[in-house]
């Protein structure tokens, strides 16, 4: 199998040539050209709009929700898993915290109460979404039920609550540090966007260089092999979607502070976007492979479309078709790639 | 040889048969409690309501027994009927034209997607998850989301053959085809095959791309007929209303024993699946419980049914481990 060989090509180091730099991130090279493309598109079509500092930090505001939310999803997927209860997840724990903010805090309140109301309801939902990784995780690792199974189930029983318990409504109204969380900025930096970033990067020491993370992609790789070399297969799995809901947690915070409310149906339509996203990124969605740089270059190009389209007036309708055949078109090129990559690396080792 | 005890322990084993007792006892339970349970009206309504589901979830377990899946039959579904009403408000036509129309371009749409899979060597998931995407985003984006309300009146007519509605005809015309298609004819069987080993099943001489194309088409087909049924239903067309119902009924095919990895399915296992959440929607409605709290059971019965085939597959292959040895 060629094209097996070719994902992990042997160049020499002593010989740095453009070609080893394209083969040792192919999926990022293929982002960064995208995006370079994309970029030049949107700056000949609209160079005034485009080209204006309002649009990265308009960007900057956008994008950080669906990333937290991606990567959640993420991790899931890099265990060979899949998490369908994120958002589920994610809007009851706002609405946990929303309830107990609006409940608790009056007009008349003082400061510290505030505050104290306020950590209360960050912890409370904090629980509540480490209480649906744990049920979740449990049920994946030790009934061994396809994750695809269980997420749908929890999201389904999760919403459900979350519909029961506000009849459908919206709960929302929050003092002005919770909204700071979702439109502030800190030395000119979006703070939501600050938050991502914070993310993005615990997510990525601790899957490329911590045991758990090492672990979970084992197991996205080879679940029994990595069983019978010792690895405890299934709390790591209970872990990774704990670690998932606590990420959705995240998320739960910075949609409620950006929303100012908090209800049972919100970003509904970032579901399966999330998993474009991710496996736009590279993220196997067989398990195993996956880096956060490319969840966060997929994430950049999306926006960019998205907000490209949006300045030059252009239907949000046909951006979403245009991100569907994104995905397709990346997995086209991925493709063509590999098949290039393996006929030069043939003719390297022919040689 | 397997003694006539442990063969009548076997069928209580059975996936389907348990569903069945749970659904009978279910009924039964509803039927004391509610006198409008068990009143004709109540039962003809129920499968009427469902008769939609039913339609997409056919489709849907033939790609399930592939060892596919399909998240894009509701888009499919959404567009077909769009097309069609289109046609029928602008230009007139027939039943034969509204069929002609609706199930052609699911099955075109869900070809689409099968040449993608196969040429692509992706992920079904992430194909159909993206081609969702994609055709509801073109069907939004060309109609702007505006509704069809003046459909003809011979489409919006209430039909019936022998007293049974329409839908519910149509429903279950689709339901008998699929069972005939997967368990007596030979590409049928070639569909299990394909989802039970695809390496053999490329061996034994199945034209894979074919098959492929069969699976996709047929699951097309299928959205295709159930955007015009919920047409006809709700005599109107309303571009996201059959959004967003992709995985209610992935759940109730999958409540019915099919599983995601190929290979596995039947259609009477599906049937009691829709059978059995509808009954349990139907039965909390009557009993006063508020339609807030469906969802909430609707999950916690697909976890318990999950968690249970999971547990008594890990049970019995413990057993044969035990027996082996």
């Amino acid at each position: 199998m060629p094209t097996k060989a070719a994902t992990a090509p042997s160049t020499p180091a002593s010989r740095p040539s453009l070609m080893a730099w394209f083969g040792r991130d192919p999926t990022a090279t293929m982002l960064g050209a995208l995006i370079a493309l994309s970029v030049i598109f949107f700056s000949v079509l609209a160079p005034s709009r485009f080209l204006s500092l309002e649009t990265p930090r308009a960007m900057a505001f956008q994008m950080p929700e669906l990333g937290i939310l991606a990567l959640a999803m993420m991790i899931p997927l890099m265990s060979g898993g899949l998490n369908l209860a994120i958002i589920a997840t994610a809007n009851l724990s706002a609405l946990v915290m929303a309830a107990i903010i609006t409940k608790m805090i009056g007009p008349a309140s003082p400061p510290q109460a505030i505050a104290g109301v306020i950590a209360l309801a960050l912890a409370a939902g904090l629980l509540t979404s480490l209480v649906v990784g744990l049920i979740t995780g449990a049920i994946v690792a030790f009934l061994g039920v396809h994750p695809i199974l269980v997420t749908l189930g929890t999201m389904t029983a999760v919403k459900g609550i979350a519909v029961y318990a506000t009849n459908g409504g919206v709960i929302g109204g929050f003092p002005p540090a919770i909204l700071f969380l979702g439109n502030g900025t800190l030395l000119g930096m979006p703070v939501p966007m600050i938050l991502f970033i914070l993310c993005a990067i615990a997510v990525a020491v601790v899957m490329s260089h911590a045991p758990f993370g090492v672990a979970v992609r084992m197991i996205g790789s080879n679940e029994k092999a990595t069983r019978y070399s010792g690895v405890a297969t299934d709390w790591m799995l209970v872990g990774v979607y704990v670690v998932s809901s606590l990420l959705c947690w995240v998320g739960a915070v910075v949609m409620m502070a950006r929303f100012n409310s908090a209800s049972a149906g919100y970003a509904e339509s970032y579901l399966l976007i999330t998993i474009l996203a991710a496996v736009l990124g590279g993220v196997d969605p067989n398990g195993g492979f996956g880096k956060v740089l490319g969840l966060f270059l997929s994430l950049v190009l999306l926006q960019i479309i998205s907000t490209g389209f949006n300045l030059l007036g252009i239907s949000p309708h046909l951006t979403e078709a245009i991100w569907g055949a994104t995905m397709i078109l990346a997995i086209a090129l991925a493709l063509v790639r590999d098949r290039w990559m393996a006929r030069l690396w043939l003719r390297r080792t022919s040689n | 040889m397997p003694d006539q005890h442990s063969s009548y322990k076997a069928v209580f084993h059975r996936h389907d048969v348990q569903l069945l007792g749970i659904i009978v006892v279910m009924a039964v339970i509803f039927s004391a409690l509610s006198k409008s349970f068990l009143s004709p009206s109540n039962l003809v309504s129920l499968l009427e309501n469902y008769s939609v589901m039913a339609i997409m979830a056919a489709g849907l377990l033939v790609v399930l027994i592939s060892g596919g899946i399909d998240i894009s039959f509701a888009a499919i579904a959404a567009v077909s009927q769009y097309v069609m009403a289109t046609v029928l408000v602008r230009f007139g036509g027939n039943w034969l034209v509204a069929f002609g129309l609706s199930a052609g371009f699911g099955i075109l749409l869900g070809i689409v997607n099968a040449l993608l899979i196969y040429y692509l060597r992706a992920l079904s998931v992430i194909v159909t998850i993206s081609m969702m995407t994609f055709y509801f985003a073109i069907l939004m984006f060309v109609t702007d989301g505006k509704s069809l309300y003046n459909l003809p009146d011979w489409f919006t007519d209430d039909l019936s053959l022998f007293g049974i509605p329409f839908p519910v005809v149509v429903a279950a015309i689709v339901l008998l085809v699929t069972l005939f298609l997967l368990s007596r004819l030979s590409i049928g069987r070639q569909i299990y095959g394909l989802g039970g080993n695809p390496e053999a099943a490329k061996r034994m001489g199945c034209n894979l791309l074919g098959l492929q194309c069969f699976v996709y088409g047929y699951s097309g087909f299928m959205a295709g007929i159930a955007g015009l049924v919920q047409a006809h239903r709700v005599e109107e067309v309303v571009p996201n209303a059959l959004i967003g119902r992709e995985l209610d009924v992935l759940a109730a095919v999958v409540l019915g024993g099919a599983s995601l990895l190929g290979g596995i399915g039947t259609v009477s296992g599906m049937v009691l699946g829709i059978v059995l959440l509808a009954i349990l929607q139907n039965g909390l409605t009557l009993l006063g419980v508020s339609s807030y709290s469906f969802g909430f059971v609707t999950g916690l019965v697909i976890l318990m049914s999950v968690s249970a085939t999971a547990y008594a597959a890990k049970h019995q292959q413990k057993q044969r481990v035990r027996h082996a040895n």
